[in-house]
């Protein structure tokens, strides 16, 4: 392999590794919140795929500008999930562990149903945007400029999820996260603060899957692998912890990329398995957990 | 108070023996093939979950990755047929032994993690399962192995077109994967479990050995669970990483547990009862087109169930020990 070459696939690596990132964001959010991994969440990422497509092929507008449109969408979504289920879903008495899991399970599956439902099983893409078939030339490595405005954008998101932490509500969020019990006695309503989560978590993952849709097909399925990953992501970062998740999805990323040179393709996901698996051998808690 | 739970379990005893008898007649008066295949379905995915709930429901560990033992056990018993000409009724047992070998091999490392860091590991240890077998050839790669068709002997548990016998090894199965929880539900190791799943802290100042406890527990649930694989190839006539080893089966073996009622001796079998034929029925009559309304209605079901019931639907049969923790 030439340098240019490993050059070439650290680029691809590095620009993925973020989109990974800014999935894993969303799911470590609502994981250190409250203690629940939302095995949906690849679902929700193909929503804001399809909605981006939908509201292409009705309008013609361009992914970019759809951005906030279906971020908000996805945000409402996230907390009409939270108060319809996920609310209840805590207040179990039983196996409350079991039935988190079992609730979002079932979720994605009921979401993987009414897409197939409303728009088929075949695969659909956007296939026309500002940013399609434009590469930037960097000293001969070149960046596709779809991917390179999706990584940025993330990386902006992943910042904007950080300067929220911040904020009054950040904070509200972080004491809500430390003692559940406790908030209520200073006045922070709790309900409302984990709805919030839900709300940014969802919002992070659209997001995510709206710069996706400018250079990714749209399937039924596209989700589950992409959530896959998601998970490795926060478990290889530590749950909860966004730094971890930042770090481990550019790891991941790269990993993933040269796999894929190294090996082969079909084998991309293997290298990303084995290192998280070799990681938690010797880290259980992930690289940042601090559990 | 030993009285007490000595002669509840006898009782348990007796009427899965009268239920057995049931089950080895009643479906003799069934001739539909159809109803038969579900039946069949039903009794294995009942067995699959008892062997799911050795390790999720008495022991506490939420595995979702059940998939790789069962396509262990049924890629194993088919190869050694194909390719060695060992015969079936030996080499399911040896597809079962890789089950839970395969089982100890992947709690080694996945025991030293906990809550939801193990059930995110054994999804991705079901994942490299069924990424490997995909693109190795020896064992066929994507295209899978057909079992070749032999005469109908019981040697051979093959059977023809006749699904009665069939119904019956599945029975022995469901019977057998009975027998071992209710073997464990009374025994030092049930109770040893059980202390592991409520409190492993506490269960270690009592000097239970939990890594030992949950290596134990995942041998024999992976045994079983490749013992169902196995059967499962076998009755199914061809396997391929699709249908034995993908991820969606780690949930179809889990759920009946979780919806029948985990760490249960009677929640796997009921899940199953009621999840099986559902899914079946919904996808022969609603799904042919794919057009997806058998999975909203999988998946609406799930959420209904688990919140409705989260302690099982077997909690509605009132018994004092039913599903209460």
């Amino acid at each position: 392999m030439t340098l240019e070459t490993v050059l070439q696939v650290a680029a691809g690596g590095l620009l993925m590794g973020l989109i990974y990132a800014l999935v894993a964001a969303g799911l470590s959010l609502i994981f250190g919140l409250m203690d629940v991994v939302n095995f949906a969440h690849g679902e929700l990422m193909m929503l804001a795929m399809y909605a981006v497509f939908v509201i292409w092929q009705a309008t013609g507008l361009d992914p970019m500008l759809q951005l906030p449109i279906v971020a908000a969408m996805l945000f409402l979504g996230g907390m009409a999930i939270y108060r319809g289920m996920i609310s209840r879903a805590l207040g179990v008495q039983f196996n409350r562990g079991m039935v988190q899991i079992f609730v979002t399970f079932g979720l994605a599956i009921f979401i993987r149903g009414a897409a197939q439902f409303v728009w088929g099983g075949e695969f659909r893409s956007v296939n026309h945007t500002w940013l399609s078939d434009r590469t930037l030339n960097l000293a001969g490595v070149y960046f596709p400029l779809p991917q390179l405005a999706a990584a940025a954008v993330c990386l902006a998101a992943f910042a904007g999820l950080l300067l929220i932490s911040r904020t009054e509500f950040g904070k509200a969020l972080e004491a809500t996260r430390e003692d559940r019990e406790a908030v209520a006695l200073i006045g922070i309503d709790r309900d409302r603060i984990f709805a919030l989560g839900w709300g940014l978590g969802a919002g992070a993952v659209g997001i995510a899957g709206v710069m996706l849709a400018g250079f990714y097909y749209v399937g039924p399925n596209v989700g589950a692998s992409f959530a896959l990953i998601a998970y490795v992501t926060v478990a290889l970062g530590g749950f909860g912890s966004m730094g971890g998740a930042l770090v481990a999805g550019l790891l991941i990323g790269e990993v993933e990329a040269f796999t894929a040179v190294v090996l082969e393709p079909s084998l991309k996901q293997i290298g990303v398995f084995g290192v998280y698996l070799l990681v938690l051998m010797f880290r259980p808690r992930g690289l940042f957990g601090t559990l | 108070m030993d009285n007490f739970i000595t002669r509840r379990r006898r009782r348990e005893l007796i009427v899965a023996g009268l239920l057995l008898a049931v089950a080895i007649f009643a479906p003799m008066a069934v001739k539909d093939v159809t109803a038969l295949n579900v039946i069949i379905l039903s009794l294995l995915f009942a067995g699959l979950a008892q062997a799911w709930n050795i390790i999720g429901g008495y022991c506490g560990q939420i595995s979702l990755g059940h998939a790789v033992y069962f396509g262990m056990g049924s890629y194993v018993s088919t190869l050694l047929y194909v390719q060695a000409g060992l015969p079936p009724s030996a080499g399911i047992f040896i597809g079962a032994a890789v089950g839970g070998l395969a089982a100890l091999l992947v709690g080694w490392p996945c025991f030293r993690l906990s809550g939801h860091y193990y059930a995110i590991a054994t999804v991705v240890v079901g994942e490299i399962g069924y990424l490997l077998f995909l693109n190795w050839d020896y064992v066929g790669g994507a295209t899978g192995v057909y079992i070749p068709i032999a005469k109908p002997s019981l040697l051979n548990l093959q059977f023809g077109k006749d699904k009665l016998p069939y119904l019956h090894l599945v029975l022995a199965f469901v019977a057998a994967t009975w027998l071992a929880a209710w073997l464990i539900e009374g025994s030092r190791w049930g109770y040893a479990w059980r202390a592991v799943k409520d409190d492993a802290v506490a269960a270690r100042s009592l000097g239970v050995n939990i890594f030992a406890s949950k290596m134990a527990a995942a041998a024999i649930s992976g045994f079983f669970t490749g013992l169902g694989g196995a059967i499962y190839g076998l009755y199914v006539g061809y396997i391929d990483p699709d249908s034995v080893m993908a991820g969606h089966f780690s949930i179809l073996i889990a759920l009946p547990a979780v919806l029948g009622g985990v760490g249960t001796l009677w929640g796997p079998i009921l899940g199953a009862a009621l999840l099986i034929p559902l899914k079946e029925l919904s996808s022969s009559y609603l799904g042919g087109s794919g057009r997806g309304v058998d999975l909203m209605l999988y998946g609406a079901m799930i959420i209904f169930v688990a919140l409705a019931r989260p302690q099982g639907l077997v909690s509605l049969f009132g018994g004092r020990n039913n599903g209460a923790p």
